[in-house]
């Protein structure tokens, strides 16, 4: 086998932290990987055959009326996710295949999961929660998450689901900025991460508990389920309402609720068609949880609302069980991600040999910058290339993407979609005016507000919310150059988030739970390049006076970490120092640490007051 | 070395990688990522000291074999044999 080396990419050379403000021209791999030519037929195939075209006359007023929209008017997710097609004649569609851990199939057409998610919301109302209201979810990929996801949209109250490896210290933070008023999870999660904290959160009134029993306090969903009636009117809900809150990192200070409504449902229909081929009966895997932003909005809404059968995996990524998902189900669109296609990618080419792929029409990956090599790799296997795509919490759904029809640039996340308009900007200029960059300069990609899964807030948080507009555009956080032809790369993040596995992790969240054990004084948290996970979380540390740098103690630390926020979140590497380098107002240089550690130049260190030792 | 000695090792670099878990409370059919908590970036960091610390090379197909201690001292044993 190869040795797993933990060897810089050449891709990673591009994830420097580099200068805001428009940097000289960027000479990036782009030019060095051939694009990848679609045929006339991929072209006419396509849902956006000229895409250029579709950008000059798509208006999201169209878009709008595509949908029904409830009867009497107002706008509900769940409705156009499930009651639209069951009206029109297709609730004998597939809607949800699901693969259990251990083998087990369990089909559920589109009538069922709308029974399934009325009992949900019937449950709900039964408890008093109602419009308004926050659902929270932690549990793994089963039929009763969808149930939940969507009877609460029906409900009218609002979806916000959590990553069921989350340690405690992110949920329980979590769900006190929410203002959690209810929660799905399963009895083992309860029992270890949530029983010993829930009653410091006065806003949860009703806690289900899969299956048939429940500990104290807590409802067991299955028995309520059984009884619960199989009709229940969606509750009339505007466009503006709120449907969905996804949590998202920040640099400093706690994590962010982005807030959705359900209007954002036009978006992820139109980005759905348009970004990742979705129509009616379209076999569709979306391999994203959906305690992830990408597992809601295309692993729940975009696909029902598009009437594809899409399956579900309950398992976790294993490289046969995949190869062998893809073959036997036949999957034709496939939406995944790059941690997983470098997991693939290591297992070489033989690994996928013997299996019948043909099925597959379109492949699509999303969570961090797909690397050049993966793209091909994925077009020799699989016989077609990944589609790379971009877009984040805060946009609700696909901004930038390489669509059916589009010649591929391999690293590239491709081109605005219709109705999307994105620049490069200077955010360093002068005054509150934003200086556009030249193709071909590094600045922060922006967007221009306007697209209706744009957030609406972040949780009461106005000035944090605020901070991220200026000059008509909103900030994305990414720097990111445009190439001549109009093509988009990613070149690093303009702040100090960490993405791992596709995760963005905030490195104060990391600090502080470090900081609350007794030997440490001061911590510093950022990514390091690795070859399959993007960037893995390294932590330094100071020590209080009277602890000995031991690996002992750093295994210690990294087993509290663990325990507090979960494997994907905490460190997988802590180093000891001295002190750690600080600004003038005592300000941690993550930056300079990571540029360091990359043997990167140390760029402007004239705030520099106590450097690292 | 002996079944024992594997078991150890494997404990040992199991710990190293995730030092949250408590080596008395791992159990030998405790599976690795439903039980113990490991997710996929552990268990690549754990094949990688497996080969380290005993020479075996583990290849992304037979990751399914060390699921449970139980199953990985076996997978071990055999590649060792």
């Amino acid at each position: 086998m190869q040795r797993l080396s933990r060897t810089l990419h050449p891709y990673h050379a591009w994830q420097t932290p580099a200068p805001t403000g428009c940097a000289s021209q960027f000479k990036g791999a782009h030019v060095v990987w051939e694009t990848i030519k679609k045929s006339a037929a991929d072209k006419a195939n396509a849902s956006l055959p000229d895409p250029d075209a579709a950008r000059k006359t798509f208006t999201w007023q169209e878009a709008r009326e595509s949908l029904d929209g409830l009867p009497g008017g107002g706008l509900n997710i769940a409705y156009e996710a499930l009651d639209r097609h069951v009206a029109a004649g297709r609730g004998d569609t597939l809607a949800i295949r699901w693969l259990g851990q251990h083998g087990e199939t369990l089909d559920l057409t589109y009538d069922d999961v709308l029974k399934g998610a009325s009992k949900f919301a019937n449950i709900l109302a039964a408890h008093g929660i109602g419009k308004g209201d926050r659902l929270f979810s932690m549990m793994g990929r089963t039929p009763d998450l969808y149930f939940a996801a969507l009877g609460t949209l029906r409900a009218g109250a609002v979806f916000t689901p959590l990553f069921s490896a989350f340690g405690p210290e992110p949920v329980r933070t979590r769900m006190e900025i929410g203002e959690a008023s209810a929660l799905i999870t399963t009895e083992s999660i309860y029992r270890r991460k949530i029983a010993e904290w829930r009653r410091d959160i006065p806003s949860l009134k009703l806690v289900l508990i899969t299956g048939d029993d429940a500990p104290e306090d807590c409802v067991a969903l299955a028995p309520e389920f059984d009884k619960a009636p199989d009709r229940f009117d969606p509750v009339k809900t505007g466009p503006e309402d709120m449907a969905l809150i996804h949590f998202t990192s920040g640099t400093t200070g706690r994590p962010k609720g982005v807030v959705h409504v359900h209007e954002a449902v036009v978006t992820h229909a139109a980005t759905g068609r348009g970004a990742l081929e979705l129509r009616l009966g379209t076999i569709y895997w979306c391999t994203a949880d959906p305690g992830w932003v990408t597992g809601t909005s295309y692993g729940i809404i975009a696909p029902l609302v598009n009437g594809v059968s899409m399956i579900v995996d309950e398992a976790e990524y294993n490289l046969d069980r995949w190869y062998s998902t893809l073959e036997r189900e036949k999957i034709e669109v496939w939406y995944t991600a790059p941690t997983a296609i470098r997991m693939m990618m290591r297992a070489g080419r033989e690994a996928a040999q013997g299996y019948d792929f043909s099925a597959l029409q379109f492949l699509a990956s999303v969570g961090e910058p797909l690397n050049p090599e993966a793209v091909v790799w994925g077009n020799e296997v699989f016989g077609r290339p990944f589609h790379d795509n971009w877009w984040q919490s805060e946009t609700g759904g696909i901004m930038i993407a390489n669509t059916a029809a589009m010649d591929i640039r391999p690293g590239s996340m491709g081109k605005p979609l219709p109705g999307i308009e994105a620049g490069i900007v200077d955010t360093e200029a002068e005054g509150d005016a934003l200086r556009e960059c030249a193709d071909g300069e590094v600045g922060e990609l922006a967007l221009r507000p306007g697209w209706p899964s744009m957030m609406r807030a972040y949780l009461n948080e106005e000035a944090r919310y605020n901070k991220v507009f200026r000059d008509g555009w909103y900030l994305t956080g990414d720097l990111a150059m445009r190439d001549a032809a109009g093509y988009f790369w990613f070149i690093g993040r303009a702040d100090d988030l960490i993405k791992s596995s596709g995760h963005l992790i905030g490195p104060f969240e990391v600090e502080s739970a470090l900081i609350e054990h007794d030997a440490v004084a001061e911590a510093a948290v950022i990514g390091i390049p690795d070859e399959t996970a993007g960037e893995v979380v390294k932590a330094y540390v100071v020590l209080n006076p009277g602890q000995d740098a031991t690996e002992d103690l750093e295994r210690d630390l990294r087993g509290h970490a663990r325990k507090r926020l979960g494997p994907a979140v905490a460190p997988r590497e802590i180093v000891f120092r001295e002190s750690l380098p600080k600004t003038r107002s005592g300000k941690i240089m993550r930056r300079l640490l990571k540029a360091r550690e990359m043997g990167l130049p140390e760029g402007d260190i004239s705030t520099l007051e106590t450097d690292e030792k | 070395m002996t079944r024992d000695e594997i078991r150890s090792a494997f404990i040992e670099e199991l710990i190293r990688i995730a030092p949250d878990l408590d080596p008395d409370n791992i159990s030998g059919d405790d599976h690795l990522l439903d039980d113990l908590e490991l997710d996929s970036m552990d268990i690549l960091n754990l094949v990688s000291a497996l080969h380290e610390k005993l020479g075996v090379s583990v290849p992304e197909l037979d990751y399914p074999r060390l699921e449970t201690p139980d199953k990985a001292v076996d997978y071990l044993a055999g590649k060792l044999g």
